[in-house]
């Protein structure tokens, strides 16, 4: 269990965030640019000093304003992963995974060289310099060093920003690998939802230099009353399902009490993520004849939300899981929409978008 | 083919320009380093004191040198009393005076070679754990290379050139502090010398020559280095 709560005035902006995040997996902080997602982070790592505030990975305290505990931070043991991976330039990739593992203490050596290169698939490039890497390789061997340091926790400081989506899609399946493989904690910065959905084991929304919300990423994907969320115009739910049929369409979805069809990837059997636009859910009061539409979901209405920009949002559920659909206030009015009522949600299949690509093109 | 005394203006030049050179080498780049990348009280200070010797004359710098070191002052005679080291008028303090001299050159070519490197690279060694001398150490100081290498050569021509400083705190003892350009001012004093003032002055531009080339054939070297993995790279292909 990671734990933190920190204070911080910078220039004229001011960082006040607590929250926790799991022992393992990937944490999200999830907030628009500007909001302070990057400066907890340097928080965390020791960069910037809070004016209050307690940081303790597990029973580790690393920063305690009221005990005056502040470990520096070559000795945090914490792994940095920057945007702009900050390679050594003089030195060779091999020299560079090197840099970390070297100067960490003999006896938490515990993550090692082989596997991480195996895991990352940086085989052919030990000899080569930084600079004759492509952006997404920079990327993997930056986290990689970072792995070889041999971290307690591990922060990705929106590691994927400077990629195309073609190379995003490449790296974030090392990135998910990396982090189950070495089973680390992992606090991910990003603005990028598409990333948020696809990485987040966990979830923190943050604004203005606080936390906004946290929780499990379905469940607080789906809430309606966060501004954040709320007026985006690609809001919508992320349902993890596990396939159960496989054929030339796509695939046969169970999502926690209901089923979908789907146009994913994947085996029979495998958990994958799915993105539901909240602009492509329709509602209607009972299961409609003669449509094309497969996909009937019965969901109660848990919420309505007005949205700044007019309409409605309604956050729904069926079983586990959690949709949005986005009304207008005349189809509130006509069918009598209320928070309680069971209702048929309708979602084309083809608005499903499941898996990395999909996801990145789909939300950007 | 050289008279004994041009050789030994020759001789003086490079151990004076050479240990000038050494001695004001690594306080520079440790200046550079202060002055790059440190913010401290005192700070415009220490720029204008390290700045000094190149807006000064020479010869003031020679004269306050000779005021602070002389054998008279109390400095220069704690320093022969209890360690037998005298520095004016020897060979010893004209080096020490030429390092000086150059010395502001030298910072500059370090401080900007140091400026250019990437602050983020400083903070990522950081996090994987190493300490501010370590990261000085392997990686500040081999990105800086081209910098200090540039101002060793710098430094190094800068002695051979100095004048007024030498002439003043070392004075013009033939064999000892008498480097080319006192020895061409000491032959220009002489009725009959201008064959000799030529002379020196010709040993001194083959000298310049053969400095440039040097310095050319170190860029090259340092260059192929730099670019050493592009070839192997390329060669992997």
């Amino acid at each position: 269990m990671l734990r933190v709560d920190v204070d911080r005035v910078l220039g004229a902006f001011a960082i006040k965030a607590a929250f926790e995040a799991p022992a393992q997996g990937v944490t999200t902080l999830f907030g628009p640019s500007g909001s302070g997602k990057s400066s907890i982070l340097a928080m965390l790592a020791g960069a910037i000093k809070p004016e209050r505030g307690h940081i303790a990975i597990g029973a580790r305290v690393l920063f305690d304003s009221r005990s005056g505990v502040n470990v520096p931070m070559e000795a945090r043991r914490i792994g940095w992963v920057f945007q702009d991976s900050r390679l050594f330039p003089h030195l060779d990739v091999r020299r560079n995974l090197l840099f970390g593992l070297e100067r960490a203490p003999e006896s938490a050596r515990t993550i090692g060289f082989d596997s991480v290169i195996q895991v990352l698939g940086l085989e052919h490039f030990l000899a080569r310099a930084p600079r004759h890497l492509s952006g997404g390789e920079k990327q993997r061997v930056a986290l990689g060093r970072a792995l070889l340091a041999q971290p307690q926790l591990l922060l990705l400081d929106e590691p994927l920003a400077a990629l195309d989506s073609t190379r995003k899609a490449e790296i974030i399946p090392f990135l998910s690998n990396a982090v189950r493989q070495f089973a680390l904690p992992a606090l991910y910065v990003t603005h990028s939802l598409a990333e948020t959905v696809r990485m987040s084991d966990h979830l923190v929304l943050i604004q203005n230099g606080a936390v906004a919300a946290s929780g499990p990423p379905a469940a607080l994907l789906a809430r309606t009353d966060l501004p954040m969320l709320n007026a985006r115009a690609d809001t919508g739910a992320l349902i993890h399902a596990t396939i159960l049929e496989r054929s030339i369409a796509g695939a046969l979805c169970d999502i926690g009490g209901a089923q979908l069809r789907a146009p994913v990837d994947g085996a029979v059997g495998e958990r994958v993520r799915l993105y539901v636009f909240a602009r492509d859910v329709i509602l209607a009061l009972q299961p409609p004849v003669g449509l094309s539409v497969r996909n009937h979901v019965t969901c109660r209405i848990i919420a309505l939300s007005a949205r700044a920009q007019g309409g409605v949002l309604a956050s729904l559920q069926a079983g586990d899981a959690h949709f949005i659909a986005a009304i207008t206030e005349g189809a509130v009015r006509d069918l009598n929409l209320r928070t309680g009522l069971d209702v048929v949600a309708l979602i084309k299949a083809s608005a499903l978008e499941g898996g990395t690509r999909g996801l990145l093109d789909a939300l950007g | 083919m050289l008279t004994p005394l041009e050789w030994d203006a020759l001789r003086v030049s490079l151990i004076v320009g050479a240990r000038a050179t050494v001695i004001a080498l690594p306080l520079a780049v440790f200046l550079a380093w202060l002055l790059a990348t440190k913010r401290f009280p005192g700070k415009s200070f220490l720029d204008a004191v390290v700045h000094a010797p190149m807006v000064l004359p020479p010869v003031v710098v020679g004269y306050l040198l000779l005021l602070f070191l002389g054998l008279r002052s109390p400095v220069g005679g704690f320093l022969f009393e209890h360690f037998g080291i005298r520095l004016a008028f020897t060979s010893g303090g004209a080096s020490l005076a030429s390092g000086l001299m150059a010395l502001p050159l030298m910072v500059r070519a370090v401080r900007l070679s140091i400026a250019a490197i990437d602050p983020g690279l400083d903070v990522a060694a950081r996090s994987l754990g190493a300490t501010p001398f370590d990261r000085f150490w392997n990686i500040t100081l081999p990105l800086a290379a081209p910098g200090i290498v540039a101002a060793a050569i710098i430094g190094f021509a800068a002695s051979l050139g100095e004048f007024g400083a030498i002439i003043t705190f070392a004075a013009n003892v033939p064999g000892e502090t008498q480097t080319l350009p006192l020895a061409i001012y000491a032959a220009l004093q002489q009725p009959d010398g201008d064959l000799a003032a030529l002379r020196l002055c010709g040993i001194s531009i083959a000298l310049a020559i053969a400095g440039l080339a040097g310095a050319e054939y170190f860029t090259q070297r340092q260059r192929a280095w730099i670019d050493g993995d592009t070839r192997t790279f390329d060669a992997a292909r």
